[in-house]
């Protein structure tokens, strides 16, 4: 019997970079291989060109014995490949239900079946332990549960392989257990799974078997039995990464922030922030835990001036922000890290230089009045790029043409390299590898000791215990708890962040 | 370190020549589908397409008139440009274009006492003003009220042509004249010709530049492009968008206004509503097959002043009816919007799905 999938000598070029290099790969059925490698080593490539996205330069790809045509994604997914994409593609005006069935529409007659779409749904989404609302519309939705909404539209057909570049990175841990269940449970029926992820724990725990790209090239295989997560970071980056931040006492100074009685809504207008006061010193980072979609976002967005403050404000040295005006906060001293890269952090068409000033593209040194400097914002680009390790044949590349978690370190860039009192930082690590994750960490904190009043709100408890000073629990819209990190317990901030009261 | 960063600047303006490949070819292929028509009309494409652009091209009165016939097209067309670029689809360019026309005989006849100078620059202050008043309209509703632009324009576009109408047939007619027309202007603010080159051409060729330059260099351009390419994007980082697209339909009609004037101030020196039918739509097709870029619009523009130039010539050599010269237009436009054609010269067939929905 033939592989599931036989990937052989795969090459695929893109001007300046070789993002695969001959790589040889099969999947069997039952299995979980776990594609594991820094940002831009090649991995979204590689999975696009199985799907019919890509065409390789050379080599060939077989599905069940048989070579796939490039551009016949249809033909693809009617052999049982259900692919979940590291961005979503789903249409936002359009509710759960309609993306979902989108190109493959129960029809009754001309039109589309309404009630038999809405209960396929229903039913898929209890056959897997997911749960969604069919009707609710994609852009209201939390990206946790857009992701939600992408694996199911993976699994609708009946899949014998099932590809997932970086489902995790948006979901809470919970989301995560369950996804990983799901995983287990689909394995065990004979599916043949390739995940890609950056979470390593997550490797260990379902993994058959591990590959590892490195610039573009195939640097190794092994598996979960045979090595440990530091073993996986080390063949990753090609060196011993620290995977535990290092973190010295915190010299906490004034109050620099404060939030007092803030009330926020949500996009449905349902009040999502409850009366927030918040207060945020100089030198130090306030860690703010929670499970996604307790408003958190609606926080962060109300402070840096992005989202309507119903009540209550937010001080910067005392002196009130302006609301609704994002220019406005930023320019008092206020930067930002925004949670959804693709929506608000990038404009993708333009070149990473101009992302890399996107906020100060009317400030010195990168405009003299109304003229843009043009060798300023290239100079900072070819700077940055260097010295965040942005991976990218050229700083004047577009955005899109970028890696998932490259995209990501040029928001970061951004935002860390302005030194300005306050840095807001909403999921900064997402989708970024091991040894970006210990570079970003290390510059968060050279920023508070610099004096930066940090405040980093993470859907990952871990990363929240590792960094943060102080530790805001936010649960139902309200904080409820703020907590010294020193000797939190892991399991009562997760009790607290469930909503369970002590 | 120097070095890198001039290599990386040079690149910041690149266009791949694959795309410019698109226009060409989209041209040639509306001009082989013509002809085949016109082969089975039992006509000579070859002898049509001669003629055609022998009149427009061939001889120096020829080049007059086809660049005559391109000044308005290459301001219409900077005007759906500057619309594009800003994230709006302005349809309504043609009545923003009659109201500067209009606007700017009115001033042409009616302001007789002032110095040529200043009357020159007044008559085209208010083809630029009346226009944009009309792009502004819809610039205020979608900024401000949310209604879509393609909507108001279209119906912007029939309100000004009633408006147009009525204006030229009863308050600025022309006494004791059968025909809907207003006076001719008087001589003195009437554009010269430098030579065989219409001084429209000028105004409109530094406008061009002008808007590639802002465009591309400056803050406000920055602000453009950012709105029309991302606007969540473009909101986080500062950047009103109400603001910018009001400002950009106002612009952008106040350029369609221009349009109107300089047509009326070096061409037809009276406004007669006939005159102008066409131009904003014209404009269109120019930005598009310009690829939305301000120097492209003027090759765009020259292609189509052309066919409108030598289109009676055309019939006059070949027996092909003008309405050929439509059609032309109209195919060219289907094969320039057809994203088949932009596919196949486009290497990354993936690019729409690696973008993710909606940029
Ligand atoms: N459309 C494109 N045009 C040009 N270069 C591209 C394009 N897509 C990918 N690349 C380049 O190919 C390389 C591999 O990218 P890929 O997206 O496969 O990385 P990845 O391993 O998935 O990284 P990440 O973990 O950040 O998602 C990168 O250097 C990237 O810049
Ligand atoms: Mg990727």
């Amino acid at each position: 019997m033939s592989a599931l999938l036989e990937v052989t000598g795969v090459t695929k070029r893109y001007p300046g970079v070789v993002a695969n290099d001959n790589i040889s790969l099969t999947v069997n059925a039952g299995e979980v291989v776990a594609l594991l490698g820094e940002n831009g080593a090649g991995k979204s490539t590689l999975l696009k060109a199985v799907f019919g996205l890509v065409k390789p330069d050379s080599g060939e790809i077989k599905i069940g014995g048989t070579p796939i045509v490039f551009g016949d994604t249809a033909g693809v997914i009617a052999r049982g490949v259900g692919m979940v994409h590291q961005h979503f593609q789903l249409v936002p005006v359009m509710t759960v239900t309609e993306n979902i069935i989108l190109g493959g529409e129960p029809k009754r007659g001309l039109f589309i079946n309404k009630k038999a779409a809405r209960d396929e749904i229903l039913a898929l989404s209890k056959r897997y332990g997911l749960e969604v609302d069919p009707d609710a519309v994609i852009e209201d939705l939390p990206v946790g549960m857009q992701q939600r909404v992408e694996i199911l539209k993976a699994l609708r057909k009946d899949v014998k392989l099932l590809i997932l570049d970086e489902p995790t990175a948006v979901l809470t841990p919970q989301e995560i257990d369950e996804l990983l269940e799901v995983i287990r449970n689909l394995a065990k029926s004979g599916v043949g799974i390739v995940l890609i992820t950056h979470k390593l724990h997550e490797v260990m725990a379902v993994a058959d078997r591990v590959v590892v790209l490195r610039g573009g090239k195939l640097v190794g295989a092994t598996s979960p039995k045979e090595t440990d997560e530091a073993g996986l970071a080390q063949m990753m980056v090609g060196r011993s990464v620290v995977l535990q931040v290092n973190r010295t006492e915190a010299k906490r100074g004034a109050v620099v922030l404060e939030v007092k009685g803030l009330q926020v809504l949500d996009d449905r207008k349902l009040l999502m922030v409850k009366g927030v006061d918040l207060s945020l010193h100089s030198g130090e980072i306030l860690g703010v835990a929670g499970v996604e979609g307790n408003g958190q976002r609606e926080l962060v967005e109300a402070i840096c001036g992005m989202r309507n403050r119903e009540s209550g404000e937010v001080l910067l040295k005392g002196v009130p922000t302006k609301n609704l005006n994002p220019h406005a906060v930023h320019e008092a001293g206020i930067s930002h890290v925004p949670e959804d890269r693709e929506k608000h952090g990038l404009i993708s068409t333009y070149s990473i230089a101009d992302n890399l000033i996107l906020n100060q593209f009317d400030q010195a040194p990168f405009a003299k009045g109304w003229i843009r400097d043009l060798s300023a914002i290239a100079k900072n680009a070819v700077e940055t790029v260097a010295k965040f390790d942005i991976r990218t044949p050229s700083a004047f590349n577009t955005a899109s043409s970028l890696s998932g978690g490259n995209k990501q370190k040029v928001v970061v860039a951004r935002e860390l390299s302005e030194d300005l009192p306050v840095l807001i930082a909403a999921q900064p690590t997402r989708g970024v590898d091991v040894g970006s994750i210990e570079f970003i960490h290390n510059q968060l904190i050279a920023a508070r000791d610099k004096g930066a009043a940090v405040m980093l709100v993470s859907a990952e408890l871990d990363e929240i215990l590792s960094l943060s000073d102080r530790i805001a629990v936010m649960s139902g819209g309200k904080i409820v708890a703020v907590l010294d990190s020193k000797g939190a317990d892991r399991n009562y901030i997760g009790r607290l962040m469930a909503g369970l009261k002590e | 370190m120097s070095a890198l960063i001039n290599e990386v600047k040079g690149k910041k303006q690149k266009y791949d020549v694959g795309s410019w490949l698109v226009p060409i070819i989209s041209v040639l292929a509306a001009m082989l589908v013509a002809s085949l028509l016109m082969l089975l009309q039992g006509l000579d494409p070859v002898l049509a397409y001669n003629s055609l652009f022998t009149a427009a091209f061939g001889s120096s009165e020829g080049i007059a008139a086809t660049l005559g016939k391109a000044t308005p097209l290459v301001l219409s067309g900077l005007a759906v440009t500057l619309g594009l670029r800003a994230g709006l689809f302005n349809i309504g360019v043609q009545g923003q274009l009659l109201s500067g026309a209009l606007a700017s005989a009115w001033a042409g006849y009616a302001l007789t006492n002032l110095p040529p100078f200043i009357h020159v620059s007044v008559a085209l202050g208010f083809g630029f003003f009346f226009g944009a008043l009309v792009g502004a309209i819809a610039g205020y509703l979608k900024a401000f009220r949310g209604v879509h632009e393609v909507i108001t324009t279209i119906m912007l576009n029939s309100i000004v042509m009633g408006i147009v109408d009525y204006l030229a047939s009863h308050p600025f007619k022309e006494p004791d004249q059968a025909l809907t027309r207003t006076p001719q202007i008087i001589e003195s603010v009437r554009l010269p010709m430098f030579g065989l080159l219409p001084s429209g051409f000028f105004v409109a060729v530094f406008l061009a530049c002008a808007m590639w330059w802002i465009l591309g260099y400056t803050t406000t351009g920055f602000r453009f492009n950012s709105v029309g390419r991302n606007r969540f994007a473009a909101w986080y980082a500062g950047i009103s968008y109400k603001r910018t697209i009001f400002f950009a339909m106002l612009f952008s009609g106040g350029i369609a206004g221009l349009g109107g004037a300089v047509e009326t101030l070096g061409i037809t020196y009276r406004f007669e509503p006939a005159f102008n039918l066409g131009l904003g739509f014209d404009g269109i097709t120019i930005a598009l097959l310009g690829r939305v870029h301000p120097i492209g619009i003027i090759p765009g523009a020259i292609l189509i002043g052309g066919m409108r130039a030598g289109a009676a010539n055309m019939q006059f050599d070949a027996g092909v009816a003008p309405e050929l010269v439509d059609l032309l237009l109209a195919m060219i436009l289907l094969f320039v919007t057809a994203p088949l054609i932009s596919r196949f010269f486009k290497n990354s067939s993936n690019r729409s799905l690696t973008g993710g929905w909606g940029n």
